[in-house]
């Protein structure tokens, strides 16, 4: 260490801000550089004197009273003045639900064309149907693995689903089969999500262009329809609405 | 709830009144206008109180005191704000001081006391919180919400600046 060194660190190693080795090596330059032993012996009177000199204003016993008082009648003050805009924030929140509510009241007026009302219908039944115990079936394919699943629709339905397996995302793929729905044979996928299975149907759309997702409720089922890609998609489940909408977004970044 | 959040104030913040007075009275150098900085402070301190979540409450509340006595000055048009603060002043050689000159007035109460208000504030400052209150650099910075750099160089210069008039004041009187 030299002399400059040494000197830009005697201060922080005088307030003791210095870590041990950096401390270490000012010590053992100072033993050596007179120069540097008066610098920090300069530090070290200056501080002493400015300890020792009393300079420290302590605050009057009046002071604190005086404030304890002003803090009081200032809390007393905001009480009001909070209970205030608490009721306001109360009345806006309500208004917000109350907001929201309508819309999802409303909501399902906009799906409107009973076309898409009728294969709503259809999807549910199909949907509680797949899920029967005995008697219908859930897959005709069962398998986790895309590359088994995708194939098998090859030479049973004249289009390619994607097909792609969201295990990684807690929607792994349980299978596939086919179906009848909406006056032709559709391809259906099946994923889980904890115990709750997911219907996702697929088939071409004659009109091109993709449109926007919806969502619908119906007899407690969550469904979301979306058109892209050429196909149609309509994935229900008994999944809660924002999973579902989870699952949803899943498929359509995969196309 | 507002009794809990006076209490949970005065509990965490009261403690450090002597800290705000003596800054405070460094800072506007008068016994009164000290008092009403204080004060004000802690109506400012309470009202902001919710944006506490630190465990340092004395360097939160030395921030705001010193907001408040800087606000105080601008008001009542205090000569001290009037320079511009200039972190690039000359250094003064210093390197042939002697310490015993300073030894023997740093016995001398009045004068470094002196020597200490006539400082330019930027300086006083800092040299308060580090030599009176004892903050460490990490402190004095999140107080004065100046970089840590800047911390250490403006206390390096105060305490040449101090030594300067002192070691001058010693030779005067030889």
């Amino acid at each position: 260490m030299n002399c400059q060194q040494a000197q830009e660190l005697i201060q922080s190693y005088g307030d003791g801000e210095l870590e041990l080795a950096g401390s270490l090596e000012v010590e053992r330059h100072m033993q050596e550089c007179q120069i540097c032993a008066n610098a920090y012996s300069r530090h070290t009177t200056l501080t002493s004197a400015l300890k020792n000199s009393s300079l420290y204003y302590t605050a009057p016993d009046k002071l604190e009273k005086r404030i304890r008082a002003s803090l009081r009648k200032e809390a007393k003050s905001e009480q009001p003045r909070r209970a205030f805009v608490w009721r306001w924030a109360t009345a806006t929140v309500a208004l917000a639900l109350l907001l929201m509510l309508a819309f999802l009241v409303w909501r399902p007026g906009s799906f409107r064309s009973s076309g898409d009302e009728l294969l709503a219908q259809e999807i549910v039944s199909n949907h509680v149907r797949s899920l029967l115990p005995g008697g219908s079936h859930l897959t005709d394919v069962l398998s986790s693995d895309q590359h088994t699943v995708k194939p098998w629709f090859d030479g049973k339905v004249d289009f390619a689903p994607p097909v792609r397996d969201f295990a990684s995302q807690d929607f792994p793929l349980y299978g596939g089969r086919l179906e009848y729905l909406n006056n032709r044979t559709v391809a259906t996928l099946i994923y889980k999500r904890r115990l709750h299975y997911i219907n996702l149907y697929v088939w071409p759309t004659d009109q091109a262009g993709s449109s926007a997702e919806t969502t619908v409720q119906r007899q407690g089922y969550n469904m979301i329809h979306w058109k892209s890609g050429g196909m149609n998609f309509w994935a229900i489940s008994d999944l809660n609405a924002v999973e579902l909408q989870e699952f949803a977004r899943l498929v359509q970044q995969q196309q | 709830m507002e009794q809990n959040r006076l209490a949970s104030f005065e509990e965490a913040v009261l403690p450090h009144l002597d800290a705000a007075y003596n800054l405070a009275h460094w800072l506007t150098r008068n016994d009164t206008d000290a008092e009403d900085v204080v004060q004000e402070a802690y109506l400012r301190a309470f009202k902001f109180f919710g944006g506490f979540h630190g465990s340092d409450g004395r360097s939160w509340l030395l921030a705001i005191v010193r907001n408040t006595s800087y606000t105080w000055m601008q008001q009542n048009r205090s000569p001290e704000l009037s320079f511009a603060i200039d972190d690039e002043l000359p250094e003064i050689e210093s390197q042939d001081l002697n310490p015993e000159a300073l030894l023997l007035k740093g016995a001398d109460t009045q004068l470094v006391r002196q020597a200490l208000e006539e400082l330019p504030i930027e300086f006083r400052e800092v040299l308060v919180l580090r030599e009176l209150e004892e903050m460490s650099y990490r402190e004095i910075a999140s107080t004065t919400e100046l970089p840590l750099g800047t911390v250490m160089s403006r206390l390096a210069r105060a305490r040449k600046r101090l030594q300067q008039v002192l070691i001058s004041q010693a030779q005067a009187e030889v």
